[in-house]
C-alpha cells in the first residue's frame, strides 16, 4: 500500500492519528530524558565528586554505595525499555490499528460516492 | 595528568576492540579449545548450508526475508554488540581498576533505551535494507546515499581492522596459531558465512555465539559467587584484601576525570551506537515495528545482564587469579596481560576443559562480529552505491545479489590484508574513530531526516560531511594519533574523544545549511515530510516480511 495525497489528507486530519502522534512522542521523549538525566547525573558525579560513590554502605562493610547505584542504572535502562515496549505494543499499536481501519473505511466510502 | 593519560590509554585499548594489545607470544597448541572450536565451525557451516538454500532474493540476503522474531533479533543484536573486546576488555578493566569497569559498561548500555524510544520503530517503518534507505527517503538519492555509504564503509572498515588485529593476537595466545594464519582463517570463515548464507546465516551465527557467551559467563559468575557463599560482601572483602590498590577498587578511580572528556565519551557511546550500520541493519530483519521494539527490549536485557556478569568475573579474577602463581609470570604480572583475566579465571573455576570452552567462545565471538560488519559494508556497496547511485535504481535483483557477493568477498580480502598490515601498528584509535564517525556523520543525518521537517539535501550533505571531517581531523590532532603514533610533544586537540565537538559541528551545519536553502527542491523535500512521518508513525506502506 502506497500513500496517496488523498490518504495523507485523511490521516493528517484524523483525531486518533493526532492523538497517537502526540501521546507516543511525549511518552518516548519523557523516557529518553529520564535515561539521559540518570546517566549524566552519574557521569557528572564521577567527574566532579567521585568520593561520593566511594562511601561504604555501612560502617563495617567494604561494599560502597557506588555498586548498587551502578547496578541500579543497568536495571533502570532495562526497565525503561520494558515500560516503553508494553505501552507501545499495546495501547499505541491499538490506536494505530484504529487509524488504519478508519482510513480504509473512509476510502471505501469515497469510492462508492 | 600522567595517571589520567595512562587510564585514558587503557580505556582506549578497550575501546579499540583489539582484545589483546602489544606484543604477544605464541602459546603451545591448546587441543581442547581447538576441538570445541572445530565443533562450532562445523555447526555454523552447516547452518550456512541450510541458510544458503533459503537465500534466494536480495531481501533474503540483506534482511533474512524480514522473518526473524523479536526475541531472536534481540539475541543477535546482543551477539553483534558483545564483542571479544567487551568480554575480555571490561572484565580485564575490572580486574585492573575495580569499579571503573562498571562505568564503562554503563556507558555502552545506556544508548540502547534511546535507540528504542526514538529510532527503532521509525527505522523499521521507513527502511528496506540499509539505514541509507531511511536517510534518503524524501531527499535526493545520489548525494545522500553516497554520503551514508561512505560513512558506513568508513565505520565498518575501521571497526573491522581493529577486530581482525585483535582476533589475530587473541587466537595466537589461545590456540597457538601463527598470527597470519589466524587472520586468514577468520577472514575465510566470515566470507563463507556471508556470501553463501547472507543475513540468515549471519544472524544464526550471532544467536549461537550470544547463547554460548552468556552461558559461559553465567557459569563463571556462579562459580565465583558459590566460592563466597553467594555473598557480594565476602567477594568484595577478599578482593580488597588481595588487590594492590585495596579500598580504592570499590570507588571511581579517574577513568573519566574531566567533565569534557566524560560528556564527550558519553555522546560517542550513545550516538555512536545509534549510527553503527551493522546494528541499524538488524532492525530490517524483523517483520514490523512491534518486533523491532521487542528486539531492543531483549537486547538491552541480555547486554545489561552480560555486563553485570563481567563485573562479577572481573572481581572473581582479582581473588582467584591475582593471588595464584599459576597465572603469573616471574615478575608477578598476569600472563598475557590484563585482558586475559577472564580466560585465566575460566581455568581456575573449570579446569582445562572449561578453558577450552571459553577460548572457543572468544573465537566464535570474533567471527560473529566480523560477519555482521562485513555484511553491512557489502550492503552499502551493492545496495546503496551500485544499485541506487551507479544504476539509479534501475537494476535487476539477480545482478544486485551478484554485486553484493562480490562486495562481500572484496571486503573480506581487504579485511585480511589490512589485518596483516596493521599487526604491529597501534590500532587503539580505530574503534574510537569508528564510533566518532558513526556519531558525527551517520547519526545526525539519520536522526534529523526522521525528526526534522526542514532538513534538506544540501543541509544533510554539507553538515554530514563536516561532521565526518571534524571527527577524523580531531582524532588525528588528538593525544592518541598526534602524540603517541606521530610522536609529537603535545597534542593540538587535547581530548581523546572528539564527539562532543564533531557532533555539534554536524548538527549546527545541517541546521544552518537547511534553513538557508530556498531552492525549489528544498520546498518539495519539506512538503514530503508529512507523508514520511505518517509512514514512520503508523507503518502504512512499510516493507513487509516474506514467508518461505
Amino acid at each position: 500500500m502506497k500513500l496517496t495525497p488523498q490518504m495523507i489528507e485523511h490521516i493528517k486530519h484524523n483525531p486518533k492519528y493526532q492523538l497517537l502522534v502526540t501521546k507516543r512522542s511525549k511518552f518516548a521523549w519523557t523516557l529518553s530524558i529520564i535515561m539521559l538525566i540518570v546517566y549524566y547525573a552519574f557521569i557528572l558525579i564521577i567527574a566532579f565528586d567521585p568520593s561520593a560513590l566511594g562511601k561504604p554502605l555501612s560502617d563495617d562493610s567494604v561494599t560502597t554505595i557506588g555498586i548498587p547505584i551502578g547496578i541500579a542504572i543497568i536495571l533502570i535502562a532495562f526497565a525503561l525499555t520494558g515500560i516503553y515496549v508494553s505501552k507501545a505494543n499495546g495501547e499505541f499499536d491499538d490506536l494505530s490499528r484504529e487509524v488504519k481501519e478508519e482510513l480504509e473505511a473512509e476510502l471505501a466510502k469515497e469510492v462508492k460516492s | 595528568m600522567k595517571k589520567l593519560l595512562t587510564i585514558i590509554l587503557f580505556a582506549t585499548a578497550l575501546f579499540a576492540g583489539g582484545a589483546v594489545e602489544g606484543e604477544v607470544h605464541k602459546q603451545p597448541l591448546n587441543i581442547s579449545a581447538i576441538v570445541m572450536f572445530l565443533i562450532f565451525v562445523a555447526a555454523t557451516l552447516g547452518i550456512t548450508y541450510w541458510a544458503a538454500k533459503r537465500t534466494k532474493t536480495a531481501k533474503d540476503f540483506y534482511t533474512a526475508g524480514g522473518g526473524i522474531t523479536g526475541f531472536q533479533n534481540g539475541l543477535a543484536i546482543a551477539g553483534d554488540y558483545m564483542s571479544a573486546a567487551s568480554f575480555l576488555g571490561i572484565s580485564g578493566l575490572v580486574y585492573l581498576k575495580g569499579y571503573d569497569g562498571l562505568i564503562y559498561s554503563i556507558g555502552f548500555l545506556v544508548g540502547w533505551p534511546l535507540i528504542l524510544f526514538l529510532i527503532a520503530e521509525r527505522l523499521r517503518n521507513l527502511g528496506k535494507y540499509t539505514f541509507a534507505d531511511v536517510a534518503s527517503f524524501r531527499l535526493k538519492q545520489t548525494p545522500i546515499r553516497t554520503l551514508a555509504a561512505l560513512g558506513s564503509i568508513a565505520t565498518v572498515t575501521l571497526y573491522l581492522i581493529a577486530q581482525m588485529v585483535g582476533s589475530g593476537k587473541l587466537i595466537q595466545i589461545l590456540f597457538g596459531l601463527p598470527y597470519e594464519i589466524a587472520v586468514i582463517l577468520v577472514g575465510i570463515l566470515m566470507i563463507l558465512y556471508v556470501t553463501f548464507g547472507g543475513m540468515l546465516a549471519t544472524t544464526w551465527v550471532q544467536i549461537i555465539k550470544a547463547a554460548l557467551l552468556l552461558s559461559g559467563a553465567t557459569f563463571m559468575a556462579i562459580a565465583v559467587m558459590a566460592h563466597f557463599g553467594f555473598s557480594f560482601e565476602a567477594l568484595f572483602a577478599k578482593a580488597v584484601e588481595v588487590h594492590p590498590n585495596h579500598d580504592s577498587i570499590m570507588s571511581p578511580g579517574g577513568l573519566v576525570s574531566d567533565p569534557i572528556s566524560a560528556i564527550s565519551l558519553g555522546i560517542a557511546l550513545m550516538f555512536g551506537t545509534a549510527g553503527l550500520p551493522h546494528i541499524l541493519m538488524r532492525f530490517f530483519t524483523v517483520a514490523d515495528a512491534k518486533e523491532a521494539r521487542k528486539s531492543v527490549f531483549y537486547a538491552t536485557g541480555f547486554i545489561g545482564y552480560f555486563y553485570i556478569l563481567t563485573f562479577i568475573i572481573g572481581f572473581g579474577a582479582i581473588v582467584m587469579v591475582m593471588a595464584d602463581p599459576t597465572y603469573l609470570d616471574e615478575a608477578g604480572k598476569i600472563i598475557g596481560g590484563n585482558n586475559m583475566a577472564a580466560i585465566h579465571l575460566s581455568h581456575a573455576v573449570g579446569g582445562n576443559f572449561f578453558l577450552g570452552f571459553i577460548s572457543a567462545v572468544a573465537f566464535a565471538t570474533i567471527l560473529a562480529v566480523v560477519s555482521g560488519l562485513t555484511l553491512a559494508g557489502a550492503s552499502a556497496i551493492s545496495h546503496d552505491l551500485y544499485a541506487n547511485v551507479f544504476r539509479r535504481g534501475r537494476v535487476d535483483e539477480v545482478q544486485e545479489m551478484r554485486i553484493s557477493k562480490i562486495a562481500t568477498v572484496g571486503m573480506g580480502v581487504v579485511a585480511i590484508l589490512l589485518g596483516i598490515a596493521f599487526e604491529k601498528q597501534n590500532i587503539a584509535f580505530m574503534v574510537g574513530l569508528a564510533f566518532a564517525i558513526a556519531a558525527s556523520a551517520n547519526f545526525p543525518v539519520l536522526f534529523l531526516s526522521m525528526f526534522w521537517k526542514n532538513l534538506t539535501t544540501r543541509g544533510a550533505v554539507i553538515g554530514g560531511s563536516l561532521g565526518l571531517a571534524t571527527a577524523v581531523l580531531l582524532v588525528i590532532l588528538g593525544p592518541i594519533v598526534w602524540q603517541q603514533i606521530l610522536g609529537f610533544e603535545e597534542a593540538i586537540f587535547p581530548y581523546k574523544y572528539p564527539a562532543l565537538f564533531s557532533v555539534t559541528v554536524a548538527f549546527v551545519a545541517i541546521w544552518f545549511f537547511s534553513i538557508t536553502d530556498k531552492s525549489e527542491d528544498a520546498r518539495i523535500e519539506r512538503e514530503a515530510f508529512e507523508a514520511q512521518n505518517i509512514r514512520s508513525q503508523t507503518g502504512i506502506g512499510a516493507e513487509g516480511a516474506t514467508s518461505h
